[in-house]
């Protein structure tokens, strides 16, 4: 009985997303979510700069973040980088992501983006993040956009398959809700906020109404997809309040790394600064924390 | 390295009750003093959430209500309308001040003895409180500017203000605020279970060192707001609470040269359309029904939804009640808290076992509550005959019912189909519909996708049984002036 609505409305959205983002999360609770999002996070580089050391350097810290903290669930980088992680992360319980057809602005022709998809992996890519063509989805054509998730989504030949929005570029909420339709019809296993590479990116009220369309998606079809976050989370009060959204919009079912991920790179360091305060009591600085 | 997670949950996160000190007993603030009931009697405030005993209080009887009239009258005289409008402004701003200043002592005593969570006393009531205070300061000293352009104008003198317990300090700020800015004293008396933000605020008048008698707190039962009303001495009478006390009152001062205004009951509706963005509505729909635990004269008790979407309303809804999370008033991530009394509490169960015994069917969230303390978890009927008695009185509690429309005159005729008229909502994508249902709606406010919007510019009050008179903005100041 649930449908697709019609529209988005951003003023209740954003009242909505800002009470709970203020979920006070003190004490066991912070601890338990610290763990959560490093378990749940995709610990990414995607820099022109990028080297198979420094990618060696992230693997490392992926598997052994820190002291008695859970392993990160994936690392995310270019595909040519994907041999690098593979080995650097074998035996591991750490996957590797790639991005993919022509990340980030996803304008290439499909036998492009569905080539470079195959190419990654068949170099070991465990999940796929590509990005869907955002000229062409505002422009109307959203047939064609579907049709290039469905091909990629074939070439993933079984890989997990995160179709990025790119939500600071859709404009309007209601945008994005069409957009997060749009994707999970179209076979995402997980719908993704944004690139990281423009300004704005994820906020409280994207996210919530990215969890209200995979809930309504699964309440019609039973096929729970995943939410990742990405861009713009660089401090741990605001991703326990990102955790806050998918815990009271999804369900506590929603709070695993096979349904929910956080892709980013400062982020780790203030998760771990911020647990030894938890576990010391004393907040001891960026210094104690090993940031590849 | 793969451990196992705790599961993921919120520990309680307590306000801390430190800064606040309760006494064990309460006098009577009277012409800048706390003094003793004539009589010697007192009565008990608890804490709805435990039922424990949070202070004594002064129980004031018709002696000490004319001791109270003649220091405000005192005060008026002497003090409060030879001061130039400037001086009295510093003294508004100066509560004002103090109100933000003790915020957090103040939300904790409103949680404390009237059991709202503390999330709603520290981001709502206390915040408005102080932002009343700070508009009407503003307006002292431009009062000829107040009404159609610059003309004199004049206080009324005492004015006696009754105020609920639902918003106890907040309340008690509309009447204050604009009665102190427009050259008024005032007698208040806050209701029977919530007196001590009133207390808090009388200690805040003093300590801003306002000339004694201009705000006086008397505390009692409904027998010392009929003392109030029967005294003679008031020039207004300023009331906030239920439609039946309103009518006492307005038949007691028929014929007296007494200016009043009423602001009573409701059973607001929420129209949603098809077109309307479905998730908002729910959260307007929380947000109207919800809010306070249902105590606000302005909650919107009846919602209407288009049958095109009313079985996914009523499911949207269904999941989101069950992620409320009700208990203990202090924990900042508590949504709903105690219901304010005992006899609310059986009030709210009486009407809804007539709900079911009519024959609508009951949807609540379920959640186990302490074993003391007044509780009721949030609920919504469907199946609803407009004839029913929960679709017609006021519950007064977290209890919505749900019934459908198929045309938008249907909605507004059914909206408008009972005797009050405080407020109503309307969801809808499309402008022109929302404006075409407000306009025809009779409601002193319409809310269009949202609800609950307050501002001290923005007048508030009813149609109908809802009352009469304004609070808020230039309307409000009207109420005050002559």
């Amino acid at each position: 009985m649930i449908c697709a609505p019609a529209r988005v409305d951003a003023v209740m959205l954003e009242a909505r997303a800002a009470a709970l983002a203020k979920r006070s999360i003190k004490g066991a609770s912070k601890r338990a979510g610290i763990d959560l999002l490093v378990s749940c996070m995709d610990l990414t580089t995607l820099e022109g700069r990028d080297s198979p050391g420094r990618v060696r350097a992230l693997c490392a810290r992926a598997i052994r973040p820190g002291f008695a903290v859970p392993s990160v669930a994936a690392v995310c980088l270019y595909p040519s980088l994907v041999s690098v992680a593979r080995e650097a992360l074998a035996g591991s319980s750490v996957k590797v992501a790639s991005v993919a057809s022509a990340f980030p602005s996803g304008l290439a022709p499909l036998e492009i983006k569905v080539a470079e998809t195959l190419a990654a992996v068949a170099a070991g890519a465990d999940e796929i993040d590509m990005v869907i063509d955002r000229g062409a989805f505002l422009a109307g054509e959203g047939a064609r956009v579907r049709a290039e998730i469905v091909a990629v989504r074939r070439a993933c030949d079984g890989a997990t398959l995160k179709v990025i929005l790119e939500v600071g570029e859709l404009g309007s909420y209601t945008t994005v809700r069409r957009a997060c339709d749009l994707a999970l019809d179209a076979g995402a296993d997980f719908i993704k906020t944004s690139t990281g590479k423009i300004a704005s990116s994820s906020t409280p009220a994207v996210a919530l109404l990215m969890c209200e369309a995979i809930r309504d998606y699964a309440a019609r079809t039973g096929r729970a997809a995943g939410l990742k976050l990405a861009g713009g989370i660089r401090t741990t009060k605001g991703a326990l309040g990102y955790l806050a959204i998918v815990n009271e919009t999804l369900g506590t079912a929603w709070l695993h790394a096979s349904r929910f991920r956080i892709g980013a790179s400062s982020l780790l360091d203030d998760l771990l600064m911020q647990l030894e305060k938890e576990r010391s009591g004393a907040y001891a600085g960026p210094a104690y924390v090993a940031s590849a | 390295m793969s451990a196992v997670l705790p599961e993921f949950g919120y520990s309680p996160s307590l306000e801390s009750t430190a800064p606040l000190q309760i006494l064990e007993r309460y006098g009577l603030f009277i012409g800048g003093e706390w003094i003793q009931p004539a009589a010697g009697g007192s009565f008990a405030t608890v804490n709805p959430a435990t039922e424990e005993v949070l202070a004594k209080v002064a129980f004031a009887d018709a002696t000490d209500v004319d001791r109270a009239v003649r220091a405000a009258r005192r005060g008026y005289e002497k003090y409060w309308r030879k001061l130039r409008p400037a001086e009295r402004a510093k003294y508004i701003f100066r509560i004002a001040r103090a109100l933000t200043e003790r915020s957090r002592e103040l939300a904790v005593l409103e949680t404390l003895d009237g059991g709202k969570p503390i999330r709603e006393s520290r981001d709502f009531d206390v915040p408005q409180a102080s932002a009343h205070f700070f508009y009407h300061a503003g307006w002292a000293d431009k009062l000829a500017w107040a009404l159609a352009g610059p003309e004199r104008v004049h206080p009324l003198g005492v004015v006696g203000a009754i105020v609920p317990w639902n918003f106890p300090l907040l309340i008690a700020a509309w009447k204050l605020a604009p009665a102190l800015a427009c050259g008024n004293t005032v007698v208040l008396k806050p209701a029977e279970t919530t007196p001590l933000t009133a207390l808090l605020l009388a200690e805040i008048c003093a300590e801003a060192e306002l000339p004694p008698g201009v705000v006086n707190v008397i505390t009692g039962d409904g027998r010392t707001g009929a003392a109030l009303v029967e005294h003679g001495g008031l020039d207004k009478i300023s009331f906030t609470g239920s439609t039946e006390v309103g009518k006492a009152i307005r038949r007691e001062t028929a014929g007296k040269p007494l200016r009043l205004s009423l602001e009573l009951g409701g059973k607001s509706a929420l129209i949603v359309y098809e077109d309307a963005a479905l998730d908002q509505a729910v959260e307007g729909i929380v947000e109207a029904i919800y809010f306070n635990q249902g105590h606000v004269c302005c909650a919107g008790s009846r919602l209407l939804v288009a049958e095109s979407v009313y079985e996914d309303v009523v499911e949207r809804l269904r999941a989101r009640i069950a992620t409320l999370r009700h208990g203990n008033p202090l924990d900042k991530n508590t949504d709903i808290g105690a219901i304010n009394s005992r006899a609310q509490r059986d009030k709210i169960r009486e009407l809804v076992t007539s709900g079911v015994e009519e024959g609508a069917t009951l949807i609540q969230a379920s959640c186990a509550f302490p074993e003391r303390g007044f509780w009721f978890p949030a609920s919504f009927f469907t199946n609803v005959q407009p004839s029913y008695r929960i679709a017609r009185e006021e519950i007064f509690g977290p209890v919505l019912s749900v019934m459908s429309f198929r045309t938008p005159d249907e909605a507004i005729e059914r909206a408008n189909n009972l005797p009050y008229g405080l407020s109503a909502g309307v969801w809808s994508g499309s402008g022109a519909l929302a404006m075409y249902t407000a306009a025809r709606l009779a409601a002193g406010v319409v809310w269009c996708n949202t609800f609950n919007r307050f501002d001290p510019s923005s007048p508030f009050g009813g149609y109908k049984e809802s009352g009469f008179g304004r609070e808020g903005g230039l309307l409000g100041l009207r109420e005050y002036l002559s």
